[in-house]
């Protein structure tokens, strides 16, 4: 079982603790199985006047005991003794059972709190690439869910198994020395208990399961409709939405209950059994001893033990499919550990850059033989700016996100001042190089925060600082609670284009030699998007700075253009040179010229006016 | 956006709040008697078994006889056999109980959730009302029946044990029982302890699975910001909280079973000690010794079922009020009390509104503002006639939205009345004018099903044969057929196997099948390829034709369509005309017009 060494090696640290948790419930089971005992003595040999006799390796034990107290003449005397006893055995047993649970709960949850943050390390430290393609639903429900799993089954079931074993032990040990017939009479029915409960559980498994499904269905009907409320509406189809999820409603209340009558009928004959095992000692045992081959308190503590043992017998079932489980959720878990992390790449620990960048045939694609970027090559000294055009998958953010080492080339080489990128420290490139996703992602935390969650000491006026240079200062002023407004769920929704300007502020205030801009400008408008640049151009040091746009203001303001057609720079040089080249970026700079055309002929042509299907002809093609 | 606040929730105990669950418990008045009798007859059964024992002591063995014991065996099967059936039917019947319970109330939550108004679906996050009916229901229905079965067994067992002793050796009953007080009192403070702390667990727990979700999303992002650390550092913080929040809970668990076994072996000490003393004086037999000391352990064991029940009635009572908070909630919108009994509401519908409409809309002095105090209308008029397609422009916030929300009632008027074909629409239904509506959304809501089931969402009573007119119509037709499954091929979890562009004209054929006298385009076009733009584009043209239709912010081929452009800013008509006379204004629409013009074909251009 490769499994159980997964879990065995995730319990390193603290099996010794669970040896103590086990230890301890062994010592409150063996208590517990002596005060059935005394209750034997007590009934037999000193209320009765039977010679003291349990048997076995029990017999010096008590005996001896037994006579240090006095023997039966004073004890009669003294009755209050047995009862002192019971209480103190029930303290010793409690204190014990306080051990175990305190003890499994500290070894349990602190070894859950190992696998929660080793898999929130892990997956952070997993390449870019693991997470563009991560099903983010799955994994968070291996993270929380499955994490549960393992939890009850580390908090509960572990040492439940462990009491079952030393319950059938310690009544063997107790039980065979007394009486050897009733021994086996008492266990007899025990194994078809305990067979019949993980049979049980084992089919029982699909009814579960059937259930479970239903209630997504329905959960998914209640959802589409909660979210589709304007579309039910808009067509009035309240009552056919109300018929829909009356049928998933009652498909799962239906389901459920067929669940519940097998578990109804599960119990019933395990509680069948169970008490009539009872009954077996029960009417053996008063036959046996009323024709003395017992003593009454034979009787009376094989029923105890019987009643003792048939609980945790009748709950294994339930634990060892349980088991079944959590070894499933081990294993979810010990898949994402074992996608490789990033390299983080030892090198050079050169911590500030210039920002002069080379490509140098760079080629680069997701799968092998499929690239992306074929042989690119160009320069770009410190503090220029390049603007990158090209249609959507020719490769512009393939290109930027090489930088940073999201993604290592396959062929040539990336310098960074005359430096092959992969000669440095992944963590140092990154901390040198600001890159704004096109869709950023903000945390849960205020405004203040979210700006300044990569530097590691900044003061207010860093923020605004930042704020201003992103143009999002005066908006963030304006909300109730201003820089320390919560984003996110229990805060503020953010407009995509106030997301991408907390994003550039983040990256702004890291001063970065090299920024990066990944068609991060493209939901706000125009005039914003152009104070933005401004502000960029007016900070103490110039970075290098790409930006992923199709503004024309944007890539005319460039230092220089570069044009990306199917992995391949098509066109690449200012604003001008490339307006003198018969390319696509003079084509698109044209569409001006189409534009005021146009506007010119709808002026002059007033007749137009009359015609209601003039749209049609400029149709889109 | 408004934040949604949760409310507080009583800790008392409510009678009016269970008064009102009355009207749920009505219906099984008679199945909880009959689970209460079961619950009684397990407990009167769990209370003989020792009784039992104490017969086979005093008539068999002190006796030393086997008289008899054929008749006692017989007697004790069929006591094995009466509790087995018991368990059986108290697991069914509060199964059964419990399931039909929650099933009702999400029924009727459900029911209610169709009528209530969009203000309340803007203020209340969709999880809010998922959890009611998910969570809420199941934990209202499963205490009521389960707490029922607790309750009831755990009474009649302690009152009859207590009966039992008293009848059996009264002195020494209340000697034995004088631990009870003390250990009730203990049991309601732990298990308010243990319920306490695991609250503060889950809340834990979900900062966690919040915390998951936000590292897993977020790392591409924390990997740009190289913030791995510091993020591993608050994550360990949680998770730190999480370890010693749940080893607190679990120590209070851990002590409080102890503490009661002792208290409880303290009756059992005592009856050991007095009880065999009047045996050895012959004052009570073995038999009643031997019972008495089984009563005492039997004596317990519901007392700390009964303290959680207790204990969670405190959750219960949360679960009813938020399930009644929502369904108390009045719907804004509701027909008049006439147009009710005529035709009946949205659930059971009686006849229909014959009435056809031509599709005049006029809008008299119309004032509206969101719940949230955001005015957005004030004195708007605007009149409209049938036929005619009018495009909304503006910002977003302009109240472009707002005017096709009143439209098509999903709002109504704080002042002022809005006109269908003359004639104010709260004097009509709901369902008169929202079954002649078409209405297309930016971002289309699918419904997990078949295509087929989906486009026929518009119409439910048609054939295959309309249904794929209407698809061709709309130039979905050909997609449709390229699937593996033709029209039945499965859509997804809210349309998830299906491109943007394909949900889009699926979501236009449903439009069109329902054959609408008012259409209503939401910035239905958004970013899909050039393609299925143009397909989009045909099937637009296609749909407007003959029908009162409003377009906002749309693509320019489609609003220089339209007869009549509005331009919106700030709630008002700031331009109004159609195309050409608004670029010769060369106001608002022309520079909207010339930036949008420039976008639209560079696109074009790049992806040419």
């Amino acid at each position: 079982m490769n499994k159980m060494k997964i879990l065995w090696n995730f319990m390193k640290g603290y099996r010794s603790l669970y040896i103590f948790s086990i230890s301890s419930i062994g010592i409150a089971t063996f208590i517990r199985f002596i005060w059935p005992l005394l209750l034997r003595i007590t009934v037999d040999s000193v209320i009765g006047d039977k010679p003291l006799d349990v048997g076995g390796w029990l017999q010096p034990v008590f005996s001896g005991l037994f006579q240090q107290l006095g023997g039966r003449t004073s004890l009669i005397q003294c009755l209050w003794i047995f009862g002192l006893i019971l209480v103190c055995l029930t303290l010793a047993q409690g204190l014990f059972l306080f051990f175990k649970g305190k003890l499994s709960a500290v070894a349990s949850e602190a070894i859950v709190q190992r696998i929660r943050d080793k898999v929130y390390d892990h997956l952070q430290y997993l390449p870019f690439k693991y997470h563009v393609n991560a099903r983010t639903g799955d994994l968070i429900q291996r993270c929380t869910s499955d994490v549960e799993t393992i939890r009850r089954f580390l908090a509960v079931q572990l040492v439940e198994v462990g009491r079952a074993l030393f319950m059938v032990g310690f009544a063997l040990s107790f039980m065979l020395p007394m009486h050897l017939t009733m021994t086996l009479v008492s266990m007899a029915l025990i194994p078809p208990i305990f067979i019949f409960a993980v049979i049980f559980f084992l089919k029982v498994k699909k009814a579960f399961q059937s259930s479970d499904e239903s209630e997504g269905r329905m959960s998914t009907v209640l959802q589409e409709n909660l979210t589709g409320v304007r579309v039910v509406r808009a067509f009035a189809r309240q009552s056919y939405e109300i018929r829909k999820f009356d049928i998933r409603n009652c498909e799962y209340r239906d389901l459920t209950f067929r669940l519940i009558r097998l578990l109804a009928w599960y119990w019933s004959v395990s509680d069948f059994m169970s008490l009539l095992q009872i009954a077996v000692v029960m009417i053996l045992g008063t036959y046996w001893s009323a024709i003395g081959m017992i003593s009454l308190g034979t009787m009376l503590a094989f029923s105890s033990y019987v009643g003792m043992l048939l609980w945790p017998v009748r709950q294994m079932g339930r634990v060892l499919t349980d088991m079944g489980k959590a070894l499933v959720s081990v294993d979810r878990i010990q898949q994402i550990l074992n996608e490789p992390v990033e390299d983080s790449g030892t090198g050079n620990a050169q911590n500030y850059l210039q920002g002069n960048i080379e490509f140098r045939n760079v080629t680069f694609g997701y799968e092998h033989d499929k690239p992306v970027l074929k042989n690119i090559s160009f320069r770009v000294s410190s503090g220029e700016t390049i603007a990158i055009l090209g249609r959507t998958g020719a490769g512009k953010s393939t290109l930027v996100h090489l930088l940073p080492r999201l993604y290592d080339v396959q062929e040539g080489a990336i310098l960074i001042d005359g430096r092959d990128i992969r000669e440095y420290d992944k963590k140092v490139l990154r901390k040198n190089i600001g890159i704004v996703l096109q869709e950023p992602f903000l945390f849960s935390k205020t405004l203040q925060e979210n700006i300044g969650l990569a530097v590691e000491n900044y003061t207010e006026a860093d923020i605004r600082d930042a704020a201003r240079a992103a143009a999002i200062d005066d908006v963030i002023l304006n909300f109730e609670k201003g820089y320390d407004t919560l984003v996110g769920e229990r805060g503020i929704t953010l407009s995509g284009g106030q997301k991408q300007r907390i994003a550039i502020a983040r990256a702004v205030i890291r001063n970065n030699p090299i920024l990066i801009f990944d068609d991060s400008l493209s939901a706000v408008d125009t005039r914003t998007d152009a104070t933005i640049r401004l502000e960029l151009q007016k900070r103490p040091q110039r970075a290098t700075t790409f930006i992923i746009s199709h503004r024309l203001n944007t890539l005319a303001e460039a230092d220089r253009i570069l044009v990306l057609d199917n992995g391949m720079i098509v066109e690449q040089g200012s604003h001008l040179e490339l307006l003198h080249k018969d390319g696509m970026y003079k084509r698109i700079w044209s569409i001006q010229n189409e534009l005021e055309e146009e506007l010119a002929s709808e002026i002059n042509d007033r007749n137009a006016e009359l015609n209601v299907n003039n749209g049609k002809e400029i149709q889109i093609s | 956006m408004i934040a949604f606040e949760e409310k507080d929730y009583t800790k008392r105990f409510d009678p009016n709040l269970w008064k009102k669950l009355g009207v749920f418990l009505k219906p099984y008045r008679k199945r909880l008697l009959v689970l209460a009798l079961f619950m009684i007859a397990l407990a009167g059964v769990d209370a003989l078994f020792p009784l039992m024992s104490r017969y086979a002591v005093d008539h068999f063995i002190i006796p030393a006889t086997s008289r008899g014991l054929g008749l006692f065996t017989l007697v004790y099967f069929m006591l094995i056999l009466i509790q087995s059936g018991n368990i059986y039917f108290f697991i069914a019947i509060a199964g059964r109980i419990e399931m039909d319970l929650t099933y009702d109330i999400r029924k009727k939550t459900f029911q209610h959730l169709q009528e209530l108004s969009f203000s309340y679906y803007d203020r209340t996050p969709v999880g809010w009302m998922m959890a009611r009916m998910t969570s809420d229901s199941l934990r209202l229905g499963s205490f009521i029946s389960w707490g029922l079965v607790d309750m009831v067994w755990g009474l009649s067992l302690m009152i009859l044990i207590a009966v039992i002793i008293l009848i059996l050796n009264w002195k020494l009953a209340l000697i034995t029982l004088t631990v009870v007080p003390v250990l009730v009192i203990l049991s309601l403070f732990f298990q308010k302890k243990i319920l306490g702390a695991y609250r503060i667990v889950r809340k834990t727990n979900s900062k966690i699975t919040g915390a998951f979700n936000e590292g897993i999303s977020g790392a591409k992002t924390t990997k740009t910001l190289v913030r791995e650390k510091e993020n591993l550092r608050e994550f360990q913080n949680l998770s730190r909280n999480m370890y010693s929040s749940s080893v607190k809970a679990a120590v209070f668990s851990a002590i409080y079973l102890p503490v009661v076994l002792s208290l409880g072996s303290i009756g059992t000490g005592l009856a050991i000690w007095l009880g065999g003393e009047k045996v050895v004086l012959d004052l009570l037999s073995y038999g009643t010794l031997v019972a008495f000391i089984s009563y005492t352990v039997q004596f317990f064991e519901p007392l700390h079922e009964m303290a959680r029940i207790f204990a969670e009635l405190q959750n219960a009572q949360a679960s009813a009020e938020r399930i009644f908070s929502l369904l108390e909630e009045i719907p804004q919108i509701t027909d008049s009390p006439e147009i009710l009994e005529t035709y009946g509401n949205v659930i059971a519908t009686g006849k229909k509104e014959k009435a056809v409409i031509k599709g005049d809309i006029s809008f008299r002095n119309v004032s509206f503002a969101y719940k949230n105090g955001e005015k957005v209308l004030q004195n708007f008029n605007l009149d409209i006639k049938a036929g005619e397609t009018i495009a909304l422009i503006g910002e977003t916030g302009s109240g472009k939205s707002t005017i096709v929300n009143l439209t098509c009632r999903f709002y109504e008027p704080d002042a002022g009345e809005i006109l269908i074909d003359g004639c104010d629409y709260r004097q009509r239904s709901q369902l008169w004018l929202q079954s002649n509506l078409g209405y297309v959304l930016q971002s289309p809501h699918l419904f997990s099903g078949t295509v087929r089931d989906n486009i026929a969402y518009g119409n439910l009573e048609v054939d295959d044969a309309k249904i794929e007119e209407a698809a061709k119509l709309v130039n979905a037709h050909e997609f449709i057929t390229t699937m593996e499954k033709g029209y039945l091929s499965e859509v997804g979890e809210g349309g998830s196997l299906l491109s943007t562009g394909q949900k889009q004209l699926i979501s236009f054929a449903r439009a069109v099948l329902a054959d609408p006298r008012i259409f209503v385009l939401d910035e239905a076009t958004s970013s899909v390829d050039t393609e299925t733009e143009k397909k989009i584009q045909d099937a637009i043209q296609k749909i407007l034709r003959n029908r009162t239709s409003f377009l906002v912010a749309h693509r320019l081929s489609t609003i220089r369509s339209a007869d009549r452009i509005l331009v919106i800013r700030k709630g008002e008509i700031i331009e109004s005309g159609n195309h050409h006379e608004l670029i010769n204004r060369k106001g608002h629409y022309y520079s909207l017009y010339t930036n949008q013009f420039l976008e639209e074909r560079e696109t074009v251009v790049l992806n040419s």
